[in-house]
């Protein structure tokens, strides 16, 4: 069975049909891309996966479980982390406390015991510290550790946004154009991360992704969305080489 | 000996303010939000309390009202949270600016049609008897609003620094998107950070009652109070204290040194000054980027 199964998703916002019977599956420890030209439904069709919109028809399943019936905020507690396109970090806090905040799905404390600082508390606490300075030396995150968001170049947050995610110790990480603004040695990095957090921590990742040089370096597979639909699917090389790809990408004649 | 006992009720004062102050931090601590009716919670909890207690109303034992009325004011809280401002979750923040002001209307208006415009004494047993020390008079309904003020600020810290709940709120305050992805309901910790502060009004409310008449225009101390949030940096739970006990302690000293008048003003010119000088309070968390 699929981790992640997508069956005919259709959303409409008022006449616009923005996802149109898509279907696709994700498999356990695989990296799975989304291409399409802009419009096409990717970043939506991740916005269904999360909960944030509700969608018009189709099922969506993870590990067995009905994501339908569950609200955004329960979808994290599946072990489902994602980053976003425009980058959503708590601005006004550390490096630290972003991370800690991906944390939140593994306290399971009572809240006497946190006002009492119990020892039981103290131990969760530095589990989680742990576990949160692991995901700083993989990211090489250390000089930043204690820097507020507020100050820190886009390049920067891309990385911590992603070290949150990390942090939460998800199953599946949705990855929303993790490269979108990244300079060439920036992407270079991202590139090996993406193959680490699959190799070494075997998440499964899912991405939205324009560039093709990324796409093609590190998915296994691709999905080529166009009008909200699904266009081609199949190993990066024969995406790219699917002519109705090549013609929503580039128009009709170019081939 | 005069300074002193200026300095004490001054500070019981200032304790009343605080707690008001908390409330509004709490708020904006979680939602980023200002509550303009949290002088009008207050006064609310005080006459439910009030209500509760009188023999001309329900006559209950008072330390079972206390308890009963700090219930009512956290599910009130909760419910105008989840029948009210829940409908402007993701709206502009001057949307729940204008509607708390408005919201405070209506709660004062509701109050006097309910127990009336005339002052009202609560029947505490806090009210009864002075404590004497070594010259320096208290009446001991002071001395239960510094000692509840300083267990309830310790109390409220502790929550929003370490517990699970309380970080919740906090994330949620910064990036309400962010947060629902974290794991984090934020419908649901903006509904119980609204308790929470209804329960910070109610306690405000029965000490405030304690210490003198209450009428439906009470809560409009709670300018001051917003006064003492901003002098102690808003945001910052101690510093509420610490500006509520600034401006109660500021008022009585004015009032005594200075002409006629000064002490209605002394609080705004600290105010002013603050903004002048420390325009993030004195105890902000906010630190200015160095470059």
């Amino acid at each position: 069975m699929s981790l992640l199964e997508i069956k005919n998703a259709t959303l409409k916002f008022g006449g616009v049909v923005a996802v149109n019977d898509l279907s696709f599956s994700v498999e356990e420890g695989e990296v799975y891309a989304i291409v399409g030209p802009n419009g096409a439904g990717k970043s939506t069709a991740f916005n269904l996966i999360s909960r944030f919109y509700e969608p018009y028809a189709g099922t969506f399943t993870f590990d067995g479980n009905n994501l339908l019936e569950r609200d955004a905020d329960q979808v994290a507690d599946l072990g489902i982390a994602r980053t976003f396109q425009n980058i959503e970090l708590f601005d006004h806090a550390t490096v630290l406390q972003n991370l800690l905040v991906g944390r939140h799905r593994h306290r399971k404390t009572t809240l006497l015991e946190e006002m009492f600082f119990t020892p039981r508390v103290r131990r969760e606490e530095e589990r989680h510290r742990e576990a949160v300075e692991e995901v700083i030396d993989f990211l090489d995150l250390q000089p930043y550790r204690n820097k507020m968001i507020a100050g820190l170049p886009y390049g920067v947050r891309k990385v911590v946004e992603l070290g949150r995610a990390l942090a939460s110790k998800p199953r599946l990480l949705l990855l929303d154009e993790p490269a979108s603004g990244l300079s060439v040695e920036e992407t270079q990095d991202m590139r090996w991360w993406i193959d680490d957090i699959r190799k070494q921590m075997g998440i499964t990742v899912l991405m939205v992704e324009h560039d093709m040089g990324l796409v093609s370096g590190v998915s296994d597979r691709v999905l080529a969305l166009a009008d909200g639909a699904k266009l081609a699917e199949g190993t990066p090389a024969e995406v790219q080489a699917n002519p109705a790809v090549i013609e929503a990408y580039l128009g009709a004649g170019a081939v | 000996m005069e300074v002193l006992q200026l300095l004490v009720s001054g500070l019981a004062n200032g304790c009343v303010y605080g707690l008001i102050a908390l409330g509004f931090v709490l708020i904006y601590k979680a939602t980023e939000a200002v509550n303009f009716a949290q002088g009008d919670f207050m006064m609310i909890g005080a006459f439910v309390s009030l209500g509760l207690t009188n023999a001309e109303y329900m006559h209950l034992p008072f330390w079972i009202a206390a308890p009963l009325t700090i219930s009512i004011m956290a599910v009130f809280g909760y419910l105008l949270d989840l029948f009210v401002l829940r409908h402007l979750f993701g709206q502009n923040q001057t949307a729940v600016v204008i509607l708390t002001i408005a919201m405070g209307f209506v709660l004062r208006f509701v109050a006097g049609l309910i127990w009336g415009h005339e002052p009202q004494t609560l029947e505490s047993p806090l009210a009864l008897g002075d404590l004497h020390i070594g010259g320096v008079v208290l009446g001991m309904a002071d001395v239960a609003v510094i000692v509840v003020t300083f267990l309830l600020t310790w109390f409220l810290y502790q929550f929003f620094q370490r517990t699970k709940l309380g970080l919740a709120m906090q994330a949620a305050s910064q990036n309400q998107m962010a947060a629902y992805f974290m794991g984090i309901p934020v419908k649901r910790v903006q509904g119980l950070i609204w308790g929470l502060s209804g329960a910070t009004a109610a306690v405000a409310g029965i000490l405030f009652a304690s210490k003198g008449a209450i009428d439906p225009n009470a809560g409009l101390l709670g300018i001051k109070a917003f006064a003492a949030a901003v002098i102690g940096g808003f945001g910052s739970l101690p510093g509420a204290l610490a500006g509520g006990l600034i401006v109660g302690v500021i008022e009585p000293f004015a009032a005594r040194y200075f002409a006629a008048g000064y002490s209605q003003i002394a609080p705004y010119a600290l105010l002013l000054a603050v903004l002048v000088f420390r325009p993030h309070g004195l105890f902000s968390q906010v630190r200015v980027k160095k470059v």
